[in-house]
């Protein structure tokens, strides 16, 4: 095994010239950095939010909300739906996932039936009946109408999508550095944004829903109505945020949706207060235009998250599909909620589970123990096992350089994220490196002892040594591979810098040694190991 | 002085690590006992990862008057409140959980408002802020991988050894868990996620020990047929001594450093792994071994021709 093959010593020339290219970025100025020829590896160690401080957001999408949300649309499209054609009903109720009704004509219940089966609901792919909703006859000239199981999953899946993208288009237009948004698990969205980013401005334009709908008013109902819970059917009560109303009673479908908006943007009113202006698409300024020439005279709501911002009365029909949002705004709100209408409303609540910030200045000092624990550790290593093993000792630490610079080249190449508990993690790596080299030198004294000339006591101590040397790091990819899929954040930085630091441990404790010990000699012809 | 050191090491040595198992056993027994018992009865200091809550690092422009904090926590309502030193003296940890039905994320905001009013040289510096819900999750799915990872190496040393080392392995590592999380449990050392990941690496690092210490036994029971088992467990030991030595002071050194400089954030985290070396190391000896020997193993590997001990003790 000590003979020098060339691809041997290829292989760990390669390896020290990779070593040193590709963690050299991390200690040289950024000037210098700059002057460097493109060709030449740039990417600095990729560090934790626990590093270079930062905020990690878990949210998790309210899918249940959105569900209830639609149940209660269906049980309105039923409503609407059996009006437009003027059959007669009663009994509109919704009783868990079922939305149940009563044809008053019986003459008329294969007619109703047949109108629901044909306008209520959406296609839905892969489902029999090739529809979101199920419609069928029940005895007592019943209807009864629910989604079919498969809907929900599918609702559930694309407004956790729709979420992601809103997400990141509300956190891009703060301008926000990098931030990375990832699905978690089914219904979780985790954002990571590092450096200077302030949490709490991230967290109130993400945590919005920012639900835009024009709604009327219903100015028939008594207070009385309203305290006795009396309400009429397809009407709510909105909380009011303007000065006029502690609430209102709405219409329950709304005239336009913020989905139909194409711009918004802060402006301000004819007095000089803060508003937001806004434009509706080609079918948005329709629905308005002919919903307010219908109204002329009475109240419209505009309504965020089902709170009121103001509620004006309409004058004139608005067929030009643009306006403005006036309310209790300052500057700042007013520019938020233009935000927020612009990047599109949520199609579900997020509720956040887990928040961790990190300042800046906190990240810097646990690079400064980092670095510092580092450096102690290897150096002790170092003095420890050139004290122990002499020359070979020597070797070991050149080894364990090399793979200190082969495990920073390495994660900073796959910009893999190093974190604070990851630099202990790097320091035991390197302990385990170190018994690889005790393993083998071992292995030679007991070579050496039984009788073997140095040569063949060094080539065994090699061979002999490599199983357990193998088993053992098989055990330690093990762990390191069931904390990578575990953890989350920080762990799994740590158990990334255990898994590269088992393959170059590997390499350099066995290759690297090799190479010295298989040169050393042959040029000096040794007639005995200096470690027996 | 002679270098280098390893000469100081003798070359065969014949301690009789055997024959202290009995006493090794009832030592490990009673610790055992005692671990279950702290768990059971105050169990582990679960961190905000597993518990859920508010965790603010707060940092001071004067040593943190941490007695001060603790009564405004309690004055301004916050549930369960704990101050306490975070490295350097300026540094404190305060800790609450929200108020039944309150979010994190509010309580947490309602609590720095607070402080900074009545501490106005008071500076949040990093932030947790935790839910019921996936703290649960977190404590289930940290658990899960410390089972995952007992069975696979368990299902690795079968494969590679034999089911009776595999069972001594796993014995050997379950007994150090125990032990590492009797020890947090009785120095109230925070449970953490991090705190799950010093205990897979305790599981990794013992793993290895006990892989390496039968790598030794299994090549000296095909080489010595008919001596005795507990004999054989006895010569692998003594010719492993020097390795077990110098690998485990390395280990020791590179973690002492980070132990002492690595401040409040690495310290349970290196303290967990330092102490799992330690245990580790001697639950190869005195569990996994003594494991071996009462349950038995099959010598009827024909790969090498009987030699006798004693005639060169190591060809």
């Amino acid at each position: 095994m000590l003979t020098l093959s060339r691809w041997k010593i290829i292989a760990v020339t390669l390896s020290v010239i990779f070593g040193i290219l590709f963690s050299l970025p991390n200690v040289l100025p950024q000037k210098t950095l700059d002057a460097m020829p493109g060709w030449l590896p740039h990417q600095k160690l990729n560090l934790g939010l626990d590093l270079q401080g930062g905020s990690y957001l878990l949210y998790e999408v309210d899918t249940d909300a959105l569900h209830r949300e639609r149940l209660s649309n269906l049980m309105e499209d039923t409503r609407t739906q059996l009006r437009g054609e003027q059959i007669p009903f009663g009994e509109l109720a919704q009783q868990g996932e079922v939305i149940s009704v009563r044809i008053g004509d019986a003459s008329r219940y294969d007619a109703a039936l047949n109108l629901l089966r044909k306008n209520l609901g959406a296609p839905l792919a892969g489902v029999i009946g090739g529809k979101d909703v199920t419609v069928s006859g029940k005895g007592d000239n019943r209807i009864e109408v629910t989604f079919v199981p498969e809907a929900q999953r599918a609702d559930a899946a694309k407004a956790v999508d729709q979420s992601i993208e809103t997400v990141r288009r509300r956190i891009d237009s703060l301008g926000t550095k990098e931030p990375s948004i990832n699905r978690q698990g089914t219904n979780r969205i985790m954002i990571q944004a590092a450096g200077e980013s302030d949490p709490e401005k991230l967290r109130a334009v993400i945590g919005k829903t920012a639900k835009l709908t024009f709604q009327m008013v219903d100015d028939s109902v008594t207070a009385e109505d309203v305290q006795a819970g009396r309400l009429p059917p397809g009407t709510m009560v909105a909380q009011s945020e303007d000065q006029y109303a502690p609430y209102y009673v709405l219409k329950k479908r709304a005239l336009v949706s913020g989905e139909d908006l194409t711009n918004a943007s802060q402006t301000f009113d004819q007095n000089g207060r803060p508003a937001v202006a806004f434009a509706f698409n080609g079918l948005g300024a329709k629905k308005f235009g002919d919903a307010t020439a219908r109204n002329i005279g009475r109240k419209f709501a505009i309504v965020l998250d089902n709170k009121v911002i103001s509620a004006p009365v309409i004058n004139s029909a608005l067929p030009g599909g643009s306006g403005i949002i006036t309310g209790n705004f300052t500057a700042e709100s007013a520019n938020e909620l233009a935000l927020l209408l612009r990047s599109g409303a949520l199609p579900a609540p997020l509720n956040i589970e887990d928040q961790r910030t990190v300042t800046a200045e906190l990240g810097a000092d646990a690079v400064k123990a980092g670095s510092i624990s580092l450096a102690i550790g290897a150096a002790s290593m170092f003095v420890f096992v050139i004290l122990a093993y002499g020359l070979f000792g020597g070797f070991a630490a050149i080894a364990l350089v090399v793979n200190v610079l082969m495990i920073v080249g390495i994660m900073s190449m796959t910009q893999a994220t190093l974190t604070f508990p990851g630099i202990a993690g790097l320091i035991l790596t390197l302990a385990v490196a170190v018994d690889a080299n005790v393993l083998i030198y071992e292995r030679m004294r007991d070579e050496a002892n039984a009788g073997r000339t140095p040569m063949a006591a060094a080539d065994h101590g090699y061979k002999l040594a490599l199983t357990s040397i193998l088993d053992a790091n098989i055990t330690s990819l093990i762990s390191g591979l069931i904390m990578f899929s575990f953890g989350s954040g920080p762990v799994k930085g740590f158990a990334w810098t255990l898994v590269i630091g088992v393959f170059t441990s590997l390499f350099t404790a066995i290759f690297i040694t090799q190479v010295l010990i298989g040169w050393w000699f042959k040029t000096t012809k040794p007639k005995k190991l200096p470690i027996a | 002085m002679r270098w280098p050191l390893i000469r100081y090491i003798p070359r065969s040595t014949h301690y009789r690590f055997v024959r202290w198992a009995p006493v090794a056993a009832v030592i490990s027994a009673v610790l055992l006992v005692a671990s279950i018992g702290l768990l059971v009865v105050q169990g582990l200091n679960l961190g905000i990862d597993f518990k859920g809550g508010v965790a603010l690092e707060v940092q001071m422009s004067r040593p943190a008057p941490l007695a001060q904090l603790r009564t405004t926590l309690d004055q301004i309502g916050a549930h369960d409140g704990q101050v306490q030193g975070f490295g350097s003296p300026n540094s404190a940890m305060v800790k609450f959980l929200p108020a039944k039905g309150e979010k994190p994320s509010d309580a947490s905001k309602h609590v720095e408002t607070e402080l900074v009013k009545r501490f106005p040289d008071l500076k949040v510096t990093s932030r947790s802020e935790v839910g019921a819900k996936v703290s649960g999750e977190l404590l289930l799915s940290g658990f899960k991988a410390l089972g995952v990872a007992l069975l696979l190496t368990l299902g690795y040393i079968w494969f590679r050894f034999g089911l009776s080392y595999g069972t001594g392995a796993v014995v050997a590592v379950i007994h150090d868990i125990v032990l590492t999380l009797g020890l947090l449990s009785i120095m109230r050392i925070e449970f953490s996620m991090t705190e799950i990941a010093a205990l897979l690496t305790v599981i990794g690092y013992s793993m290895n020990e006990k892989v390496i210490t039968f790598d030794r036994l299994k090549e000296n029971l095909r080489k010595y047929k008919t001596t005795p088992l507990r004999d054989i467990i006895d010569l692998s030991e003594n010719e492993r001594l020097s390795r077990t030595i110098i690998t485990g002071t390395t280990a020791l050194l590179a973690l002492g450093g980070t132990m002492i400089f690595g401040g409040p954030v690495l310290f349970p985290l290196v303290f967990t792994m330092i102490f799992g070396i330690i245990i580790g190391t001697y639950s190869s000896i005195y569990i996994a071994l003594p494991m071996i020997l009462i349950w038995g193993v099959k010598r009827n590997d024909d790969e090498a021709t009987p030699i006798k001990l004693g005639a060169a003790s190591r060809p």
